[in-house]
């Protein structure tokens, strides 16, 4: 059979197109199972909280949990609400629910004060988009860690979390810290620097050395505060936590968005 | 007094003066221009030896960094077998326990500025410069 050139080029070029249509599918048979094995990137265990919301009524649980973390970890009080840090603080519950209220909800419901922290998320967003990874989600014990010595202060994480749980440096910290008489900060915990974002850590250092956090360690201290911060392990199924999370009704904040965190609230 | 020997001469006052530099160091560096560090009076060993501590002090405190903040071990052990808990601030600062005539005075020396302090909080409460 003999083909004239006319054919032969109109056919070739047919054949590429064709081809050029299934590349696309290709390159996604690839990709899915490398999505995937990202996805896959699950902690063993997982610290987890729990706060019980009418305790937190109580205005001296409030502030006895954010003083002890703040001076435990050298946060800095700064006036300026613009630069103001902060690892655990008090919300409105409007503003930590938004998809629990609604305009005819009673006042006093949403305005109600919230501790908030961060939610060391199961898919935490702000992991995702670090460039440096200088914030990671460890796989030992789930807990979202920052490390200073990496973080560029872009900010990424603070615009990807949901929910305002992390604060960047604006100023030297070192000003805003009270030091004692004899110029000793409250704690040995390294300060941050100008130019660094900064969170909650789950007390970190605490619990490598089997101690709680120091939020709860706080709140059970005040008469009528025990039990308003519980703290434990959700891959310990008889862990307090698990307790109260199969007896009592709990919400986590914005479930919706798939970050799974891994702070819950009594109603 | 010939031409040639006036040159001569001339060309090695010029050799002499153009390698100042050259002969100045060899002849006054050395000890002499060493800071004069304050060592810990009850202590003989560091965690690894005194040579390999002064060039590299610098890579091993990176290492305890990340092994410290980014795996979460907390112990080392070093090429004698001792352990030691791997922390700026409680391992090495028990011992030199004054940056300022310690690490402060070989960092002015060598002309480096680490940041450490920046952050980490000395024992002492000496936390600012």
């Amino acid at each position: 059979m003999s083909e004239d050139r006319r054919t032969f080029l109109k056919e070739a070029g047919f054949a590429v197109l064709g081809l050029g249509c299934g590349l696309p599918l290709v390159r996604g048979a690839f990709a899915l199972p490398q999505h995937g094995t990202e996805e896959d990137v699950q902690s063993s265990s997982q610290w987890a909280m729990v706060v019980d919301l009418e305790k937190c009524l109580n205005e001296e649980v409030r502030a006895v949990s954010a003083a002890a973390c703040h001076s435990e970890h050298n946060v800095p009080d700064i006036p300026d609400p613009d630069d103001k840090i902060a690892w655990i603080w008090e919300e409105k519950y409007k503003h930590v629910f938004p998809d629990q209220v609604h305009e005819h909800s009673p006042v006093e419901m949403r305005e109600m004060p919230v501790l908030v922290l961060c939610n060391h998320c199961t898919n935490p967003p702000c992991v995702r988009v670090c460039p440096t990874k200088a914030t990671w989600k460890r796989e030992s014990d789930g807990i979202v860690m920052m490390d200073q010595h990496r973080c560029i202060g872009c900010r990424y994480c603070m615009a990807a979390c949901p929910y305002g749980s992390r604060s960047f440096n604006w100023r030297d910290p070192r000003e805003f810290i009270q030091t004692d008489g004899n110029g000793e900060m409250p704690s040995d915990f390294p300060t941050r620097t100008k130019g660094v974002v900064e969170k909650c850590n789950f007390c970190a250092e605490r619990l490598r050395d089997g101690r709680q956090p120091a939020c709860v360690e706080a709140v059970d201290a005040v008469p009528g505060g025990e039990g308003a911060l519980t703290f434990g392990n959700l891959a310990e199924p008889d862990s307090e936590v698990n307790r109260i999370l199969s007896e009592k009704h709990t919400i986590s904040r914005r479930v919706s968005l798939g970050t799974g965190p891994n702070v819950f609230y009594v109603v | 007094m010939s031409d040639t020997a006036k040159v001569l001469i001339a060309l090695v006052a010029v050799l002499v003066l153009a390698a100042f530099p050259t002969w100045q160091a060899l002849g006054a560096a050395g000890e002499a221009g060493r800071p004069e560090l304050d060592l810990p009076e009850d202590e003989t060993q560091c965690v690894e030896d005194t040579e390999f501590m002064t060039a590299r002090h610098m890579e091993l405190l990176n290492q305890w960094r990340n092994a410290v903040v980014r795996e979460g071990e907390t112990e080392y052990t070093s090429t004698l077998g001792e352990t030691y808990t791997m922390s700026l601030t409680g391992t090495c600062m028990g011992c030199h326990d004054n940056r300022e005539t310690f690490c402060q005075r070989c960092h002015d020396y060598t002309n480096v500025a680490p940041r450490c302090w920046d952050c980490h909080v000395e024992p002492g409460g000496g936390g600012d410069e």
